[in-house]
């Protein structure tokens, strides 16, 4: 089932489990990977990643399918999500979120004809202060009234936030510049010695910890 | 009581230009901590922790000095910090990942350095997308300097951090279904015992997990020494903490205050915090930390904001978030869609947890769009006592991990201090208030 991720993407597949004591570990980053690359995870995706950490493909989508943000159907350019959480729903969200609807045309979870936007109802996004809470593929909008939300999903069709906004599935545009640095054997050692030399002074003190 | 002159801790670089930047941070004493530290023993930093009387700020409050001595001695042990942040209306982690992201950093190297870990992961909830680059440029910058990876600052001391995303799923902030989740796995919670994570974490071997605002905490430990910690505040609630304010005040946002100093009162309605109830309402209720919290009404108002102090109250102060509901808030619809996020969010392990979640759902959202019954109050109250026998609290537990018990918080609190409103919309057939 390899070849379906891409050189590039694969490179920093290779990178992210290497960051972990067991590869499995990078199933999820690796998840978000996919979904850069292909804007949702692709089963031909998930059988790579299942060969990349050592699972089998039925772990990665059993795995997958618990998580909100790792989407195991196709969605829209832009994922946009509304709040309708206790501090959202008392400043509006609810609200919000049925203009939302009628605005675009579909129910929560459905993509518009043109596959520009798809809509979410969201839990809360940890963004209280700015309520109601929106989001475009998880970055913070602000708060939105009717007017602005249609502003806003205008402005996206029209591809003026892309510049802040990548595609949906991009989550992490900054890269780790490297890999670990500290070696495992020397980790090993540097903590036996402080383990010994802990040892030693607890004994200097007669016991004492 | 009152706002008093406590120093700013945690937010004292966060109002600075560019201040998640190497360069501002280092302008500002960053990572002078963290070469203090290194010139001590590990065991004296735990020492000016545990003096310090630091309470972890994820939610539990357990103190951090009691849960680093806890962490079972093996060649191979982790630190995890929690940067999930999902418990509605909470939103202090936020600021401080996108905002001091070295802050958070030289907070994760020094307890790495108490507690001479292999290595230490910051996980953060996936919809952090800025937060996310926040923190892995911060990380790349404190490579660069010198101050992460291989024998750092010529200490002789080594240690890699890995930031981690989530992928949205709030049971992933309960400690043990975070290490699932970091190993790659459904974030399914782990009986305790046996699977303490200080006992068998991480790969089963021995871990700490601290929430992100208890880490970035520990810079100023350090610097000032535990002693000037534990002077601010009272009894066991030392320090300032992040309250996050949302709801119908003026000014919603983050506040850091000294713990046990101010009152709920205080923050809602001095004029440099809080600002008042808006549009000139009256208090209705608030939540004083976060939904899995029982509600206080206007007579708790004057309650100090320290934990053992809402904890006597019959609340808890958890995860720092306080919700203000105005008298034009519907407590039915408020407590309903709270328990449509539970229900949502149950991981579905145990039966009452899930299958009550749903009931009390499905029951909640009948009688707010007026379909109601006369004996549905009494089938609430069974069905939360069936979650978490009772009803006291703390709850009681019947299931893996406390969000279960969590649940019937917001349903009971809104039947015991607004029953009214419940018959109201039954016998009316809908929502009074529209
Ligand atoms: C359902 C549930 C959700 C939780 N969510 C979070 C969270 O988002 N962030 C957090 O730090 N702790 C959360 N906790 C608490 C953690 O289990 C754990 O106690 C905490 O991370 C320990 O860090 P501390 O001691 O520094 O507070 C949650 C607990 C439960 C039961
Ligand atoms: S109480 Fe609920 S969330 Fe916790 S383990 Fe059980 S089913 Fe999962
Ligand atoms: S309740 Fe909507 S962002 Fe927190």
């Amino acid at each position: 089932m390899s070849g379906h991720l891409n050189p590039d993407v694969l490179d920093r597949a290779r990178q992210l489990i290497s960051l972990y004591p067991e590869p499995r570990s990078a199933l999820v980053p690796l998840c978000h990977l996919a979904q850069e690359q292909d804007g949702w995870l692709r089963p031909e995706a998930m059988a790579e990643i299942a060969e990349l950490v050592g699972v089998t493909p039925a772990e990665v989508q059993g795995t997958a399918s618990f998580y909100d943000m790792l989407h195991l159907e196709p969605v829209g350019t832009y994922l946009v999500s509304i709040c309708t959480n206790i501090a959202c729903m008392l400043d509006g969200g609810l609200e919000l979120l049925e203009h939302a609807e009628e605005h675009l045309g579909v129910g929560v979870g459905g993509t518009t004809e043109d596959g520009m936007i798809t809509l979410e109802e969201a839990e809360c996004l940890a963004d209280c202060d700015r309520a109601p809470c929106v989001q475009v593929n998880h970055r913070y909008v602000g708060s939105q009234t009717a007017e602005s939300f249609d502003a806003l999903i205008e402005d996206l069709r029209a591809g003026r936030r892309s510049d802040e906004i990548p595609s949906h599935g991009t989550l992490i545009r900054v890269r780790r510049d490297g890999g670990l640095r500290a070696d495992p054997e020397q980790v090993a050692r540097e903590r036996a010695a402080m383990a010994e030399a802990k040892a030693r002074r607890a004994a200097d003190q007669g016991g004492g910890s | 009581m009152a706002v008093t002159e406590a120093p700013r801790i945690v937010t004292a670089r966060i109002d600075q230009p560019d201040s998640h930047t190497l360069e501002r941070a280092l302008a500002t004493g960053a990572y002078q901590a963290l070469r203090k530290a290194l010139a001590m023993t590990p065991e004296a930093v735990a020492a000016e922790v545990d003096a310090a009387s630091l309470l972890g700020r994820g939610g539990a409050g357990f103190p951090a000095g009691r849960k680093w001595a806890m962490l079972r001695s093996s060649p191979v042990t982790y630190l995890v910090v929690n940067g999930d942040e999902s418990e509605p209306a909470t939103f202090k982690d936020h600021l401080l990942v996108e905002r001091d992201p070295h802050q958070l950093i030289e907070g994760v190297l020094i307890a790495a350095y108490a507690l001479q870990v292999s290595r230490a992961f910051i996980f953060l909830r996936g919809e952090f997308a800025l937060g996310l680059e926040r923190v892995q440029a911060a990380l790349n910058e404190a490579y660069g300097y010198g101050a992460v990876g291989a024998d750092i600052f010529g200490s002789g001391f080594s240690v890699d951090i890995v930031v981690h995303p989530g992928a949205g799923a709030y049971i992933c902030g309960e400690e043990t279904a975070l290490l699932e989740s970091l190993e790659g796995k459904r974030g399914f919670p782990r009986i305790k015992p046996p699977f303490f994570p200080a006992a068998i974490g991480l790969y089963g071997e021995p871990t700490v997990v601290n929430n992100v605002e208890t880490m970035s905490n520990l810079p100023w430990i350090v610097t000032h020494g535990g002693a000037a910690f534990a002077a601010l505040g009272e009894g066991r609630s030392t320090g300032t903490r992040l309250f996050a304010l949302a709801g119908h005040v003026r000014n919603p946002g983050v506040y850091e205050l000294e713990m046990a100093k101010t009152t709920f009162a205080d923050l809602i309605h001095a004029p440099v915090l809080g600002g008042g109830v808006r549009h000139g309402r009256e208090l209705k209720a608030f939540i004083p930390g976060g939904v899995s919290a029982p509600w206080f009404g206007p007579d708790q108002v004057d309650l100090p904001l320290g934990q053992d102090e809402v904890g006597a109250a019959g609340s808890m102060l958890g995860s720092g978030s306080v919700v203000v509901m105005d008298d034009h808030t519907c407590a039915v619809r408020a407590s309903w869609r709270i328990t449509k996020f539970f229900s949502r969010e149950s991981c579905g392990q145990c039966t009452p947890c899930r299958e009550g979640s749903g009931w009390l759902e499905r029951i909640m959202e009948r009688i707010e769009t007026g379909r109601g019954r006369s004996e549905d109050l009494d089938l609430l109250l069974d069905a939360c006592d069936n979650i978490a026998p009772g009803l006291t609290w703390p709850p009681q537990q019947t299931t893996i991990c406390v969000l279960g018990p969590s649940i019937p918080s917001s349903i009971h609190s809104a039947i015991v201090m607004f029953r009214d409103e419940f018959l109201t919309h039954v016998k009316e057939g809908g929502c009074p208030y529209g």
